[in-house]
């Protein structure tokens, strides 16, 4: 099974969630994390793997052969991204614009470009205990985090329970990150912008046709609203972790629930159950 | 003008709390939410939208199902896997037009997409650009970008002193779009491990764009060791500490009732708020 958990917001509290709900598993069933929030990672934070494996992620850009180019521009009339231009006697290629997706060398009527790898990120791998690990890390200045999330995901062992930690927001590297999922939990907390992202979160879980439930984090904070609208909604509420000061102080210090508070262990493999179930419902 | 951007790496510091407070507190400014696909500031400043714009995305490509023969061509040249059973499934497709070269029975047209509207409204504290972007598209660096420039463009307009902009989470496209250019990233960090590891990689997308920094550790005395330990860093770094605001409940509370913090009680967080707001004033 694969299990996004994703927020809308950030901050709500998703690292804390998919790092307790592996190291349940723990002595039960095999288990994966793969951190796909590429640009802020944190769930080795949590879990301090061993990484026994580094590759980089590129994405392939145009590499122009200015003895065959005639300059005829079909290529940058062909690009949406405006990642290459043609200036009279000269092709400039904007590789931080370029999405690698190939349209340019198979237009050229001349065969004057080929593609070249170029670096946006690494993905890592290894073990924490019996989790095994695996993210992605977006290197400074990037903008496109999808490529590395991908790279992240197809690291994907679906033998195992695949745990996805998701990046925070409602656009394309949520998207990327949630898509093929068979679950998707949404952690959120009793406030108006919890409440406010949170129903932006269901309706993307809803687009991509993936089940989802919600975690309510902090909660005993706050107002009623993210309550009254998953019963509006009938999106079920899974699990509540209330505000207590002891669980914000371990998650500054970089522990687990579930290390720092082993009674916590059974609830995370009920929410697992439960999700399971869902799963197969929504199905 | 001084453009503002407010930045924190990891979400939920309380980026959309320090911004609403400084509103409330700085003069003669343009607020401008640049987290366009988790927008919240509006909730806090109850705006009266004046203007909708619409914002138009990628396009994306539609298959005619009484053309296509199904031959596979376009699934082949899709990087995306945006294909699948022959239809486009519209939120993986990023726009390239690859099928559309490579159909040979000429099936595959782009579409323009509507993905998500932008807004100039009327608060208590002057004009708000603010957007929301449809869930799951793409090119929330545009409409980043779109919002900014009209922000900007009334600042400059009304001889406005700052606009004070509302960042989004990370360090990627929406990150790069809100802070290249403006005069000043306020980063807002809190005492995790994880709020450290994030605030010194958007100090380091702060270089990287050469755009000044200045951080506000909020919630501090969750963990004052690593609240020094932030403190540390940046005397290292030679970046200034705004203020350090207290971990206090009336932050959720100002939330629920929908009004900034410093309106709502006149405890320490407001008073580490408007030492936030004059050191910020005083790096001109």
């Amino acid at each position: 099974m694969i299990l996004a958990i994703a927020s809308g917001k950030g901050g709500t509290g998703k690292t804390l969630v998919a790092t307790s709900l592996a190291l349940s598993l723990e002595g039960q069933s095999p288990v994966q994390l793969l951190d796909c929030d590429v640009e802020e990672p944190n769930a080795h934070i949590l879990l301090r793997p061993t990484i026994t494996s580094s590759r980089p992620v590129l994405v392939p850009v145009p590499k122009v052969d200015r003895d065959k180019c005639t300059y005829c521009r079909v290529c940058s009339e062909a690009c949406p991204y405006n990642a290459i231009a043609v200036m009279g006697k000269n092709v400039l290629v904007f590789p931080e614009l370029c999405h690698g997706c190939g349209v340019c060398t198979y237009v050229c009527p001349e065969e004057a470009i080929s593609e070249e790898g170029r670096e946006i990120g690494v993905v890592e791998e290894g073990r924490a205990g019996e989790v095994r690990f695996v993210h992605g890390r977006l290197a400074i200045g990037e903008a496109m985090a999808p490529p590395v999330i991908r790279a992240v995901k197809q690291r994907a062992d679906r033998s195992s329970t695949v745990i996805i930690d998701v990046p925070p927001g409602n656009s394309c590297p949520v998207v990327e990150a949630v898509r093929g999922s068979d679950f998707c939990l949404l952690v959120t907390e009793p406030t108006p912008f919890g409440l406010h992202d949170l129903a932006l979160a269901v309706e993307l879980a809803t687009k991509l046709e993936v089940p989802c439930g919600v975690v309510i984090n902090r909660a005993g904070s706050g107002d009623q609203e993210v309550e009254r609208y998953c019963a509006h909604q009938h999106v079920p509420v899974l699990l509540k972790i209330p505000l207590d000061r002891q669980i914000a102080e371990l998650y500054c210090r970089g522990q687990t629930l579930v290390a720092g508070m082993p009674s916590w262990r059974k609830a995370f493999r009920d929410l697992l159950d439960s999700t399971r179930r869902l799963a197969v419902v929504g199905r | 003008m001084r453009e503002i951007v407010v930045l924190s790496g990891k979400g939920g510091t309380g980026k959309t709390v320090v911004v609403a407070s400084l509103a409330a507190l700085a003069e003669n400014k343009v607020l401008c939410d640049c987290d366009v696909d988790a927008a919240n500031l509006h909730l806090v400043l109850q705006p009266t939208v004046r203007e909708t714009h619409e914002f138009w995305g990628q396009k994306v490509a539609v298959i005619d199902q009484e053309v296509c023969t199904g031959c596979g061509l376009c699934l082949d040249a899709c990087r995306f896997d945006a294909i699948q059973e022959l239809q486009v499934d519209p939120l993986s497709c990023e726009g390239c037009g690859f099928c559309l070269h490579v159909c040979p029975e000429q099936a595959v047209t782009m579409v323009d997409t509507l993905a998500g509207h932008w807004y100039v409204s009327d608060t208590r504290y002057g004009p708000l650009v603010h957007a929301r972007l449809d869930a799951g598209q793409e090119n929330s660096g545009k409409l980043v970008a779109a919002v900014r420039q009209k922000a900007r463009a009334i600042a400059k307009d009304k001889g406005s002193a700052y606009v004070l902009s509302d960042g989004p989470p990370g360090i990627g496209c929406p990150v790069i779009s809100s802070l290249s250019g403006a005069e000043l990233a306020l980063i807002v960090s809190e005492p995790s491990l994880s709020a450290i590891h994030d605030l010194e990689r958007v100090l380091a997308v702060c270089r990287h764009f050469g755009v000044g920094a200045l951080v506000c550790i909020n919630k501090y005395d969750l963990d004052e060791e690593n609240s020094r330990r932030i403190e540390d860093y940046c005397r290292e770094a030679g970046i200034d500490i705004g203020a350090k605001i207290p971990f206090d409940t009336v932050v959720t509370d100002a939330i629920v009732q929908g009004v900034p913090v410093v309106e709502f009680g006149d405890g320490v967080v407001s008073e580490r708020m408007e030492e936030l707001w004059k050191a910020v004033a005083a790096r001109w």
